[in-house]
Protein backbone atom coordinates (compact mmCIF):
# COMPACT_ATOMS: atom_id res chain seq x y z
CA UNK A 1 0.00 0.00 0.00
CA UNK A 2 2.23 3.06 -1.13
CA UNK A 3 0.73 5.59 -3.31
CA UNK A 4 3.56 7.06 -5.71
CA UNK A 5 2.57 10.85 -5.84
CA UNK A 6 3.09 11.58 -1.93
CA UNK A 7 3.44 14.84 -2.74
CA UNK A 8 -0.23 15.15 -3.53
CA UNK A 9 -2.96 15.40 -1.52
CA UNK A 10 -6.13 16.80 -3.94
CA UNK A 11 -8.07 14.26 -5.58
CA UNK A 12 -6.44 13.01 -9.16
CA UNK A 13 -9.78 11.62 -11.85
CA UNK A 14 -7.33 9.42 -13.60
CA UNK A 15 -6.47 7.81 -10.08
CA UNK A 16 -9.56 7.20 -9.36
CA UNK A 17 -11.21 5.72 -12.27
CA UNK A 18 -7.67 2.93 -12.18
CA UNK A 19 -9.00 2.25 -8.49
CA UNK A 20 -12.57 2.77 -9.05
CA UNK A 21 -12.09 -0.29 -11.99
CA UNK A 22 -9.61 -2.63 -10.44
CA UNK A 23 -12.50 -2.90 -7.32
CA UNK A 24 -14.41 -3.99 -10.24
CA UNK A 25 -11.91 -6.67 -11.08
CA UNK A 26 -11.03 -7.31 -8.00
CA UNK A 27 -14.91 -8.06 -7.05
CA UNK A 28 -14.81 -10.52 -10.70
CA UNK A 29 -12.00 -12.72 -9.14
CA UNK A 30 -14.54 -14.14 -6.42
CA UNK A 31 -17.67 -15.42 -9.07
CA UNK A 32 -13.81 -16.59 -10.92
CA UNK A 33 -13.11 -18.08 -8.14
CA UNK A 34 -16.18 -19.67 -7.60
CA UNK A 35 -15.81 -21.68 -11.26
CA UNK A 36 -11.88 -22.35 -10.28
CA UNK A 37 -13.27 -24.36 -7.10
CA UNK A 38 -16.14 -25.80 -7.99
CA UNK A 39 -15.00 -27.40 -11.28
CA UNK A 40 -12.51 -29.03 -8.97
CA UNK A 41 -15.47 -30.69 -6.69
CA UNK A 42 -17.75 -33.64 -7.80
CA UNK A 43 -20.74 -32.94 -9.37
CA UNK A 44 -23.41 -33.43 -6.67
CA UNK A 45 -21.61 -30.07 -4.42
CA UNK A 46 -21.06 -27.48 -7.42
CA UNK A 47 -23.50 -25.31 -6.02
CA UNK A 48 -22.45 -25.68 -2.47
CA UNK A 49 -19.63 -24.57 -3.74
CA UNK A 50 -20.80 -21.35 -5.90
CA UNK A 51 -23.41 -20.64 -2.58
CA UNK A 52 -20.06 -20.52 -0.35
CA UNK A 53 -18.47 -18.19 -2.63
CA UNK A 54 -21.26 -15.86 -3.65
CA UNK A 55 -23.15 -15.69 0.33
CA UNK A 56 -19.13 -14.80 1.11
CA UNK A 57 -19.34 -11.27 -1.22
CA UNK A 58 -22.93 -10.65 0.66
CA UNK A 59 -21.87 -11.32 4.59
CA UNK A 60 -18.40 -9.66 4.07
CA UNK A 61 -20.00 -6.73 2.37
CA UNK A 62 -22.16 -5.92 5.15
CA UNK A 63 -19.50 -6.72 8.08
CA UNK A 64 -16.86 -4.81 6.50
CA UNK A 65 -18.97 -1.20 6.03
CA UNK A 66 -20.61 -2.02 9.64
CA UNK A 67 -17.39 -2.45 11.26
CA UNK A 68 -14.13 -3.99 9.59
CA UNK A 69 -13.42 -1.11 8.06
CA UNK A 70 -13.19 1.04 10.84
CA UNK A 71 -11.48 -1.72 12.63
CA UNK A 72 -8.99 -1.96 9.88
CA UNK A 73 -8.32 1.46 8.47
CA UNK A 74 -9.66 3.93 11.38
CA UNK A 75 -6.95 6.08 13.77
CA UNK A 76 -4.79 3.33 15.68
CA UNK A 77 -4.83 1.98 19.03
CA UNK A 78 -1.13 1.12 19.67
CA UNK A 79 -0.90 -0.47 16.28
CA UNK A 80 -2.84 -3.88 17.08
CA UNK A 81 -6.94 -2.47 15.81
CA UNK A 82 -8.05 0.68 14.33
CA UNK A 83 -11.13 2.63 16.39
CA UNK A 84 -14.46 2.13 16.01
CA UNK A 85 -14.76 5.90 14.61
CA UNK A 86 -15.75 4.75 11.17
CA UNK A 87 -18.06 2.14 12.13
CA UNK A 88 -21.45 2.30 9.67
CA UNK A 89 -18.70 4.61 7.65
CA UNK A 90 -19.27 7.01 9.38
CA UNK A 91 -16.55 9.57 8.84
CA UNK A 92 -15.59 7.40 5.85
CA UNK A 93 -15.35 9.84 3.50
CA UNK A 94 -13.15 12.45 5.12
CA UNK A 95 -9.91 10.64 4.57
CA UNK A 96 -8.08 7.76 5.80
CA UNK A 97 -5.96 7.78 8.41
CA UNK A 98 -2.07 7.44 7.66
CA UNK A 99 -2.49 8.37 3.95
CA UNK A 100 -2.26 11.63 4.17
CA UNK A 101 -1.77 11.94 0.23
CA UNK A 102 -4.61 9.89 -0.85
CA UNK A 103 -5.13 11.15 -4.67
CA UNK A 104 -8.88 8.89 -4.60
CA UNK A 105 -11.85 9.53 -2.46
CA UNK A 106 -11.63 7.57 0.49
CA UNK A 107 -14.97 6.11 -0.61
CA UNK A 108 -12.74 4.32 -3.61
CA UNK A 109 -10.19 3.08 -1.66
CA UNK A 110 -12.97 1.39 1.14
CA UNK A 111 -14.79 -0.19 -1.72
CA UNK A 112 -11.48 -1.32 -2.88
CA UNK A 113 -10.58 -2.97 0.04
CA UNK A 114 -14.44 -4.37 0.48
CA UNK A 115 -13.33 -6.61 -2.34
CA UNK A 116 -9.82 -7.78 -0.53
CA UNK A 117 -12.10 -9.10 2.36
CA UNK A 118 -14.17 -10.52 0.45
CA UNK A 119 -11.76 -12.67 -1.94
CA UNK A 120 -10.61 -13.41 1.59
CA UNK A 121 -13.00 -15.21 2.68
CA UNK A 122 -14.23 -16.62 -0.27
CA UNK A 123 -10.98 -18.79 -0.14
CA UNK A 124 -11.36 -20.22 2.67
CA UNK A 125 -14.73 -22.31 1.12
CA UNK A 126 -12.10 -24.44 -0.99
CA UNK A 127 -10.76 -25.71 2.14
CA UNK A 128 -14.00 -26.97 3.10
CA UNK A 129 -15.84 -28.14 0.52
CA UNK A 130 -18.25 -30.16 0.17
CA UNK A 131 -19.05 -30.90 3.74
CA UNK A 132 -19.59 -27.50 5.86
CA UNK A 133 -23.20 -26.29 6.71
CA UNK A 134 -24.21 -23.10 5.19
CA UNK A 135 -25.00 -21.48 8.34
CA UNK A 136 -22.06 -22.75 10.24
CA UNK A 137 -19.99 -21.21 6.96
CA UNK A 138 -21.80 -17.81 6.73
CA UNK A 139 -21.45 -17.39 11.22
CA UNK A 140 -17.45 -18.34 10.59
CA UNK A 141 -17.19 -15.66 7.73
CA UNK A 142 -19.07 -13.00 9.28
CA UNK A 143 -16.94 -13.67 12.92
CA UNK A 144 -13.74 -13.85 11.08
CA UNK A 145 -14.03 -11.14 8.82
CA UNK A 146 -14.36 -8.90 11.66
CA UNK A 147 -11.91 -10.59 14.65
CA UNK A 148 -8.96 -12.65 11.93
CA UNK A 149 -9.39 -10.68 8.69
CA UNK A 150 -9.40 -6.99 9.94
CA UNK A 151 -6.90 -6.50 12.92
CA UNK A 152 -4.56 -7.66 10.12
CA UNK A 153 -5.34 -5.73 7.33
CA UNK A 154 -4.50 -2.75 9.60
CA UNK A 155 -1.46 -4.30 11.25
CA UNK A 156 -0.03 -4.75 7.11
CA UNK A 157 -1.91 -2.34 4.82
CA UNK A 158 -2.78 0.95 7.38
CA UNK A 159 0.35 2.62 7.45
CA UNK A 160 -0.32 2.87 11.40
CA UNK A 161 -0.68 -0.73 12.17
CA UNK A 162 2.50 -2.40 13.63
CA UNK A 163 4.28 -4.07 11.14
CA UNK A 164 3.62 -1.89 8.30
CA UNK A 165 5.03 0.51 10.97
CA UNK A 166 8.40 -1.70 11.27
CA UNK A 167 8.89 -1.54 7.97
CA UNK A 168 6.92 -4.87 6.22
CA UNK A 169 6.20 -4.80 2.65
CA UNK A 170 3.02 -6.03 1.71
CA UNK A 171 2.04 -4.43 -1.50
CA UNK A 172 -1.76 -6.16 -2.42
CA UNK A 173 -1.71 -8.92 0.86
CA UNK A 174 1.10 -11.42 0.63
CA UNK A 175 0.56 -11.67 4.38
CA UNK A 176 -3.34 -10.14 4.94
CA UNK A 177 -5.00 -12.00 2.34
CA UNK A 178 -2.97 -15.60 0.94
CA UNK A 179 -1.18 -16.14 4.47
CA UNK A 180 -3.88 -15.50 6.04
CA UNK A 181 -6.90 -17.49 3.91
CA UNK A 182 -3.97 -20.26 3.99
CA UNK A 183 -3.72 -20.40 7.67
CA UNK A 184 -7.14 -19.55 8.79
CA UNK A 185 -8.24 -22.76 5.54
CA UNK A 186 -6.15 -25.20 7.79
CA UNK A 187 -7.53 -24.04 10.90
CA UNK A 188 -11.24 -24.62 9.54
CA UNK A 189 -10.41 -28.17 7.55
CA UNK A 190 -8.64 -29.44 11.17
CA UNK A 191 -12.05 -28.59 12.98
CA UNK A 192 -14.51 -29.41 10.62
CA UNK A 193 -12.68 -32.63 9.54
CA UNK A 194 -11.96 -34.58 6.16
CA UNK A 195 -14.42 -35.48 3.72
CA UNK A 196 -16.11 -39.06 4.15
CA UNK A 197 -14.21 -41.68 2.13
CA UNK A 198 -10.87 -39.42 2.07
CA UNK A 199 -8.04 -40.11 0.91
CA UNK A 200 -9.09 -43.63 0.27
CA UNK A 201 -11.80 -42.18 -2.66
CA UNK A 202 -10.76 -40.63 -5.44
CA UNK A 203 -12.58 -37.00 -5.55
CA UNK A 204 -11.79 -36.18 -8.59
CA UNK A 205 -12.63 -32.96 -9.94
CA UNK A 206 -15.86 -33.02 -12.05
CA UNK A 207 -15.50 -30.49 -14.53
CA UNK A 208 -12.30 -28.74 -15.44
CA UNK A 209 -12.89 -26.78 -18.10
CA UNK A 210 -15.39 -24.61 -15.55
CA UNK A 211 -11.38 -24.68 -13.56
CA UNK A 212 -10.06 -23.11 -16.57
CA UNK A 213 -12.37 -20.76 -17.11
CA UNK A 214 -12.17 -19.65 -13.32
CA UNK A 215 -8.52 -19.89 -13.49
CA UNK A 216 -8.22 -17.32 -16.88
CA UNK A 217 -10.62 -14.88 -14.89
CA UNK A 218 -8.57 -14.81 -11.08
CA UNK A 219 -5.85 -14.26 -13.81
CA UNK A 220 -7.54 -11.23 -15.27
CA UNK A 221 -9.15 -9.63 -11.82
CA UNK A 222 -5.29 -10.21 -10.36
CA UNK A 223 -4.08 -7.31 -12.31
CA UNK A 224 -6.66 -5.16 -10.66
CA UNK A 225 -5.73 -6.56 -7.31
CA UNK A 226 -2.38 -5.56 -7.59
CA UNK A 227 -1.86 -3.53 -9.66
CA UNK A 228 -4.78 -1.20 -7.95
CA UNK A 229 -2.91 -1.26 -5.06
CA UNK A 230 -0.80 1.17 -5.96
CA UNK A 231 -3.96 3.49 -5.23
CA UNK A 232 -2.56 5.36 -8.72
CA UNK A 233 -2.05 5.18 -12.27
CA UNK A 234 1.30 5.63 -12.96
CA UNK A 235 4.56 3.80 -13.17
CA UNK A 236 4.04 1.66 -9.79
CA UNK A 237 1.02 0.34 -11.42
CA UNK A 238 2.61 -0.69 -14.53
CA UNK A 239 5.38 -2.40 -12.88
CA UNK A 240 2.85 -4.05 -10.50
CA UNK A 241 0.46 -5.50 -14.09
CA UNK A 242 3.89 -6.91 -15.29
CA UNK A 243 5.29 -8.36 -12.31
CA UNK A 244 2.10 -9.95 -11.72
CA UNK A 245 1.34 -10.63 -15.40
CA UNK A 246 4.84 -13.08 -15.66
CA UNK A 247 4.84 -14.45 -12.50
CA UNK A 248 1.75 -15.84 -13.48
CA UNK A 249 3.44 -17.15 -16.39
CA UNK A 250 6.15 -18.24 -14.17
CA UNK A 251 4.24 -20.39 -11.99
CA UNK A 252 2.58 -22.26 -14.99
CA UNK A 253 5.74 -22.88 -16.69
CA UNK A 254 7.30 -24.28 -13.26
CA UNK A 255 4.78 -26.38 -12.84
CA UNK A 256 4.23 -27.98 -15.61
CA UNK A 257 8.08 -28.77 -15.92
CA UNK A 258 8.47 -29.93 -12.76
CA UNK A 259 5.06 -32.12 -13.01
CA UNK A 260 6.07 -33.46 -16.32
CA UNK A 261 8.86 -35.12 -14.92
CA UNK A 262 7.73 -36.55 -11.53
CA UNK A 263 4.28 -37.92 -13.05
CA UNK A 264 5.64 -37.90 -17.38
CA UNK A 265 2.23 -35.95 -17.67
CA UNK A 266 1.62 -31.69 -18.15
CA UNK A 267 -1.91 -31.45 -16.73
CA UNK A 268 -4.20 -28.77 -17.14
CA UNK A 269 -5.15 -28.41 -13.72
CA UNK A 270 -1.18 -28.47 -12.92
CA UNK A 271 -0.57 -25.69 -16.03
CA UNK A 272 -3.21 -23.34 -14.27
CA UNK A 273 -2.61 -24.08 -10.67
CA UNK A 274 1.12 -23.16 -11.27
CA UNK A 275 -0.41 -19.89 -12.55
CA UNK A 276 -2.44 -19.32 -9.84
CA UNK A 277 0.64 -20.20 -7.37
CA UNK A 278 2.60 -17.79 -8.76
CA UNK A 279 -0.23 -14.66 -8.82
CA UNK A 280 -0.41 -15.62 -5.58
CA UNK A 281 3.69 -14.95 -4.36
CA UNK A 282 3.68 -12.04 -6.16
CA UNK A 283 0.71 -10.24 -4.81
CA UNK A 284 3.56 -9.40 -1.71
CA UNK A 285 5.60 -8.24 -4.08
CA UNK A 286 3.99 -6.54 -7.15
CA UNK A 287 4.82 -3.15 -6.77
CA UNK A 288 8.38 -3.76 -4.80
CA UNK A 289 10.82 -5.88 -7.43
CA UNK A 290 11.70 -5.50 -10.69
CA UNK A 291 10.47 -7.71 -13.84
CA UNK A 292 12.78 -10.78 -13.79
CA UNK A 293 13.02 -11.08 -10.12
CA UNK A 294 8.99 -11.52 -10.39
CA UNK A 295 9.33 -14.12 -13.50
CA UNK A 296 11.69 -15.93 -11.39
CA UNK A 297 9.45 -15.97 -8.14
CA UNK A 298 6.43 -17.21 -9.82
CA UNK A 299 8.16 -20.06 -11.15
CA UNK A 300 9.52 -20.86 -7.65
CA UNK A 301 6.31 -20.66 -6.41
CA UNK A 302 4.56 -23.08 -8.68
CA UNK A 303 7.36 -25.35 -7.77
CA UNK A 304 6.99 -24.79 -4.10
CA UNK A 305 3.39 -25.43 -4.72
CA UNK A 306 3.92 -28.69 -6.58
CA UNK A 307 5.50 -29.96 -3.79
CA UNK A 308 2.98 -28.33 -1.14
CA UNK A 309 0.10 -29.63 -2.03
CA UNK A 310 1.20 -32.91 -1.34
CA UNK A 311 1.58 -32.18 1.88
CA UNK A 312 -1.71 -32.95 2.86
CA UNK A 313 -1.75 -36.66 2.17
CA UNK A 314 1.27 -36.89 4.71
CA UNK A 315 -0.23 -34.79 7.64
CA UNK A 316 -3.96 -36.20 7.00
CA UNK A 317 -5.51 -32.80 6.87
CA UNK A 318 -8.14 -32.74 3.87
CA UNK A 319 -7.71 -29.15 2.27
CA UNK A 320 -10.17 -30.03 -0.29
CA UNK A 321 -8.86 -28.12 -3.17
CA UNK A 322 -5.51 -26.82 -1.61
CA UNK A 323 -5.83 -23.41 0.07
CA UNK A 324 -2.81 -23.82 1.90
CA UNK A 325 -0.50 -25.87 -0.70
CA UNK A 326 -1.11 -22.70 -2.99
CA UNK A 327 -1.88 -19.84 -0.85
CA UNK A 328 -0.54 -20.36 2.20
CA UNK A 329 2.73 -21.86 0.86
CA UNK A 330 2.92 -18.95 -2.35
CA UNK A 331 1.99 -16.15 0.16
CA UNK A 332 4.92 -17.13 2.52
CA UNK A 333 7.46 -17.45 -0.82
CA UNK A 334 6.52 -14.46 -2.10
CA UNK A 335 6.54 -12.22 1.15
CA UNK A 336 9.86 -13.68 1.87
CA UNK A 337 11.14 -12.83 -1.62
CA UNK A 338 10.49 -9.24 -0.93
CA UNK A 339 12.91 -9.09 1.30
CA UNK A 340 15.53 -10.50 -1.30
CA UNK A 341 14.29 -8.47 -4.48
CA UNK A 342 12.58 -5.52 -2.69
CA UNK A 343 14.34 -2.56 -4.58
CA UNK A 344 14.09 1.13 -4.50
CA UNK A 345 14.43 1.64 -8.30
CA UNK A 346 11.28 0.62 -8.49
CA UNK A 347 9.51 1.91 -5.88
CA UNK A 348 10.67 4.75 -3.06
CA UNK A 349 8.22 3.83 -0.75
CA UNK A 350 10.77 0.45 0.16
CA UNK A 351 13.01 1.42 3.33
CA UNK A 352 15.43 -1.41 2.89
CA UNK A 353 17.25 -2.78 -0.43
CA UNK A 354 16.26 -6.48 -0.73
CA UNK A 355 19.11 -9.05 -0.01
CA UNK A 356 20.38 -9.56 -2.94
CA UNK A 357 20.44 -5.79 -3.99
CA UNK A 358 23.32 -5.07 -1.32
CA UNK A 359 20.28 -4.19 1.46
CA UNK A 360 21.67 -6.73 3.93
CA UNK A 361 18.81 -8.61 5.90
CA UNK A 362 17.18 -6.13 7.54
CA UNK A 363 14.15 -5.67 5.30
CA UNK A 364 14.08 -10.03 5.22
CA UNK A 365 13.82 -9.84 8.63
CA UNK A 366 10.86 -7.91 8.94
CA UNK A 367 9.03 -10.35 5.97
CA UNK A 368 9.66 -12.90 8.28
CA UNK A 369 8.49 -11.58 10.77
CA UNK A 370 5.62 -10.70 9.16
CA UNK A 371 5.03 -13.97 7.85
CA UNK A 372 5.35 -15.71 11.20
CA UNK A 373 2.54 -12.65 12.96
CA UNK A 374 0.19 -13.41 10.01
CA UNK A 375 0.53 -16.83 9.89
CA UNK A 376 0.32 -17.84 13.65
CA UNK A 377 -2.66 -14.67 14.31
CA UNK A 378 -4.49 -16.56 11.44
CA UNK A 379 -4.47 -20.28 12.66
CA UNK A 380 -4.66 -19.42 16.31
CA UNK A 381 -8.16 -17.42 16.14
CA UNK A 382 -9.57 -19.34 13.44
CA UNK A 383 -8.75 -22.56 15.38
CA UNK A 384 -10.60 -20.82 18.37
CA UNK A 385 -14.01 -19.68 15.88
CA UNK A 386 -14.02 -22.65 14.84
CA UNK A 387 -13.87 -24.34 17.54
CA UNK A 388 -15.99 -22.92 19.77
CA UNK A 389 -18.84 -22.68 16.79
CA UNK A 390 -18.35 -26.80 16.51
CA UNK A 391 -18.48 -26.61 20.61
CA UNK A 392 -22.43 -25.04 19.80
CA UNK A 393 -23.37 -25.93 16.93
CA UNK A 394 -23.28 -28.50 13.99
CA UNK A 395 -20.82 -27.40 11.70
CA UNK A 396 -20.96 -30.65 9.10
CA UNK A 397 -24.12 -31.53 6.77
CA UNK A 398 -25.66 -35.19 8.06
CA UNK A 399 -23.43 -37.57 6.83
CA UNK A 400 -26.43 -38.97 4.84
CA UNK A 401 -26.82 -35.48 3.09
CA UNK A 402 -22.84 -35.49 2.15
CA UNK A 403 -22.99 -38.94 0.22
CA UNK A 404 -26.15 -37.75 -1.80
CA UNK A 405 -24.52 -34.26 -1.94
CA UNK A 406 -25.05 -30.45 -0.84
CA UNK A 407 -27.03 -29.72 -3.97
CA UNK A 408 -30.02 -31.93 -3.20
CA UNK A 409 -29.84 -31.97 0.08
CA UNK A 410 -29.05 -28.46 1.26
CA UNK A 411 -30.21 -26.49 -1.79
CA UNK A 412 -33.10 -28.43 -3.51
CA UNK A 413 -31.42 -27.90 -7.04
CA UNK A 414 -29.26 -29.21 -8.93
CA UNK A 415 -26.46 -28.42 -11.27
CA UNK A 416 -27.11 -30.30 -14.34
CA UNK A 417 -29.92 -31.69 -15.61
CA UNK A 418 -28.52 -33.27 -18.82
CA UNK A 419 -30.16 -36.96 -19.17
CA UNK A 420 -33.09 -37.56 -21.54
CA UNK A 421 -35.28 -37.65 -18.85
CA UNK A 422 -34.37 -34.99 -17.23
CA UNK A 423 -37.43 -31.89 -16.61
CA UNK A 424 -39.74 -34.49 -15.81
CA UNK A 425 -42.05 -33.77 -12.62
CA UNK A 426 -45.07 -32.19 -11.28
CA UNK A 427 -45.83 -28.68 -9.40
CA UNK A 428 -46.15 -28.81 -6.33
CA UNK A 429 -44.35 -30.96 -3.36
CA UNK B 1 -35.57 -65.41 -30.14
CA UNK B 2 -32.95 -64.48 -28.35
CA UNK B 3 -31.12 -61.08 -26.37
CA UNK B 4 -27.88 -60.63 -27.33
CA UNK B 5 -26.08 -57.96 -25.33
CA UNK B 6 -22.29 -57.26 -25.53
CA UNK B 7 -20.30 -54.47 -23.54
CA UNK B 8 -17.76 -53.32 -25.90
CA UNK B 9 -15.30 -50.70 -26.25
CA UNK B 10 -16.93 -47.22 -27.05
CA UNK B 11 -14.85 -46.36 -30.50
CA UNK B 12 -16.06 -49.69 -32.08
CA UNK B 13 -19.49 -48.93 -32.43
CA UNK B 14 -19.55 -47.56 -35.85
CA UNK B 15 -17.52 -50.67 -37.13
CA UNK B 16 -20.15 -52.75 -35.38
CA UNK B 17 -23.04 -51.14 -36.42
CA UNK B 18 -21.72 -51.39 -40.13
CA UNK B 19 -21.27 -54.98 -39.51
CA UNK B 20 -24.50 -55.74 -38.23
CA UNK B 21 -26.01 -53.68 -40.92
CA UNK B 22 -24.59 -56.09 -43.47
CA UNK B 23 -25.98 -58.59 -41.66
CA UNK B 24 -29.26 -57.38 -42.23
CA UNK B 25 -30.06 -56.70 -38.74
CA UNK B 26 -31.99 -53.27 -38.63
CA UNK B 27 -32.05 -52.00 -35.58
CA UNK B 28 -29.78 -52.19 -31.83
CA UNK B 29 -30.15 -50.34 -28.59
CA UNK B 30 -26.91 -48.95 -26.98
CA UNK B 31 -26.28 -47.12 -23.65
CA UNK B 32 -22.96 -45.86 -21.84
CA UNK B 33 -22.03 -48.17 -19.71
CA UNK B 34 -19.24 -48.77 -16.86
CA UNK B 35 -17.26 -51.20 -15.90
CA UNK B 36 -13.86 -53.85 -15.67
CA UNK B 37 -12.86 -57.11 -16.14
CA UNK B 38 -9.11 -58.37 -16.70
CA UNK B 39 -8.19 -55.28 -17.95
CA UNK B 40 -7.02 -52.87 -15.00
CA UNK B 41 -8.04 -49.25 -14.84
CA UNK B 42 -6.17 -46.35 -15.77
CA UNK B 43 -4.27 -43.70 -13.96
CA UNK B 44 -5.26 -39.96 -13.58
CA UNK B 45 -3.25 -37.46 -12.19
CA UNK B 46 -4.58 -34.11 -10.21
CA UNK B 47 -2.14 -31.52 -8.58
CA UNK B 48 0.95 -34.19 -8.78
CA UNK B 49 -1.27 -36.89 -6.83
CA UNK B 50 -1.96 -39.91 -9.38
CA UNK B 51 -5.28 -41.73 -8.98
CA UNK B 52 -5.97 -45.52 -10.44
CA UNK B 53 -9.72 -45.22 -12.13
CA UNK B 54 -10.82 -48.61 -11.50
CA UNK B 55 -13.95 -48.30 -13.87
CA UNK B 56 -13.52 -47.57 -17.85
CA UNK B 57 -16.17 -46.21 -20.36
CA UNK B 58 -17.77 -49.28 -21.76
CA UNK B 59 -20.57 -49.31 -24.32
CA UNK B 60 -23.65 -51.89 -24.27
CA UNK B 61 -25.29 -53.02 -27.21
CA UNK B 62 -28.45 -54.86 -26.93
CA UNK B 63 -30.14 -56.67 -29.87
CA UNK B 64 -33.48 -59.24 -30.24
CA UNK B 65 -32.94 -61.84 -32.88
CA UNK B 66 -34.48 -64.98 -34.81
CA UNK B 67 -32.58 -68.26 -33.29
CA UNK B 68 -31.14 -69.16 -36.66
CA UNK B 69 -29.24 -65.70 -36.83
CA UNK B 70 -27.89 -65.41 -33.21
CA UNK B 71 -24.18 -66.95 -34.32
CA UNK B 72 -23.71 -64.69 -37.19
CA UNK B 73 -24.49 -61.71 -35.31
CA UNK B 74 -22.25 -62.66 -32.70
CA UNK B 75 -19.69 -63.27 -35.28
CA UNK B 76 -20.29 -60.19 -37.03
CA UNK B 77 -20.21 -58.23 -33.55
CA UNK B 78 -17.02 -59.94 -32.28
CA UNK B 79 -15.08 -59.48 -35.48
CA UNK B 80 -16.07 -55.80 -35.86
CA UNK B 81 -15.27 -55.08 -32.19
CA UNK B 82 -11.79 -57.36 -31.78
CA UNK B 83 -8.37 -55.17 -31.23
CA UNK B 84 -6.66 -58.85 -29.56
CA UNK B 85 -6.15 -56.42 -26.58
CA UNK B 86 -7.38 -56.94 -23.11
CA UNK B 87 -10.19 -54.81 -22.33
CA UNK B 88 -12.33 -55.67 -25.81
CA UNK B 89 -15.34 -56.61 -23.78
CA UNK B 90 -17.80 -59.40 -23.63
CA UNK B 91 -21.16 -60.89 -25.90
CA UNK B 92 -23.54 -63.21 -24.32
CA UNK B 93 -26.87 -64.23 -24.88
CA UNK B 94 -29.74 -65.25 -23.30
CA UNK B 95 -33.51 -66.52 -24.54
CA UNK B 96 -36.26 -63.98 -24.47
CA UNK B 97 -40.08 -65.01 -24.04
CA UNK B 98 -42.10 -62.82 -25.99
CA UNK B 99 -41.36 -59.20 -28.44
CA UNK B 100 -44.14 -56.14 -28.85
CA UNK B 101 -43.84 -53.96 -31.11
CA UNK B 102 -45.65 -50.77 -29.50
CA UNK B 103 -46.85 -49.08 -32.80
CA UNK B 104 -48.69 -52.27 -34.07
CA UNK B 105 -49.30 -54.22 -31.47
CA UNK B 106 -47.54 -57.22 -33.67
CA UNK B 107 -46.12 -59.87 -31.16
CA UNK B 108 -43.07 -62.54 -30.83
CA UNK B 109 -40.76 -62.71 -34.16
CA UNK B 110 -43.35 -60.49 -36.23
CA UNK B 111 -42.05 -57.71 -33.63
CA UNK B 112 -38.31 -58.46 -33.86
Amino acid sequence: MTGEREDMGTIDSGDTAWVLICGALVLLMTPGLACFYAGMVRAKHVLGMFMNNYVAIAVVSVTWVVIGYSIAFDRTLGGLTGRLGMAGLRNAAGGVPGFPHLTIPPLAFMSFQLMFAIITAALLSGAVADRMRLGAYVTFVAVWSVVVYAPLAHWSFSPEGWLAHRGLLDFAGGTVVEICSGASALALALVVGPRRGWPRELMAPHNLPLTLLGAGLLWFGWLGFNAGSALSAGAIAAQAVVNTHLAGVGGLLGWLVVERKITGHATTLGAISGAVAGLVAVTPAAGFVDTLPALLLGAVAGVVSLVAVRLKFRFRYDDSLDVVGVHFAGGVVGTLFVGLFASRGVNPGVGHQGLLLGGGFTQLGIQALGVLAAAVWSFAMSYLIAWFLRAVLAVRVDPGDEVVGLDSTQHAEAAYDLGSSSGVGRFGA
Amino acid sequence: MKLVTAVLRPHVLDDVRAALVAENISGLTVGEASGHGRQRGHTEVYRGAEYTIDFLPKLRIEIVVDDHDVARVVDAIAGAARTGKIGDGKIWVVPVDDVVRVRTGERGLDAV
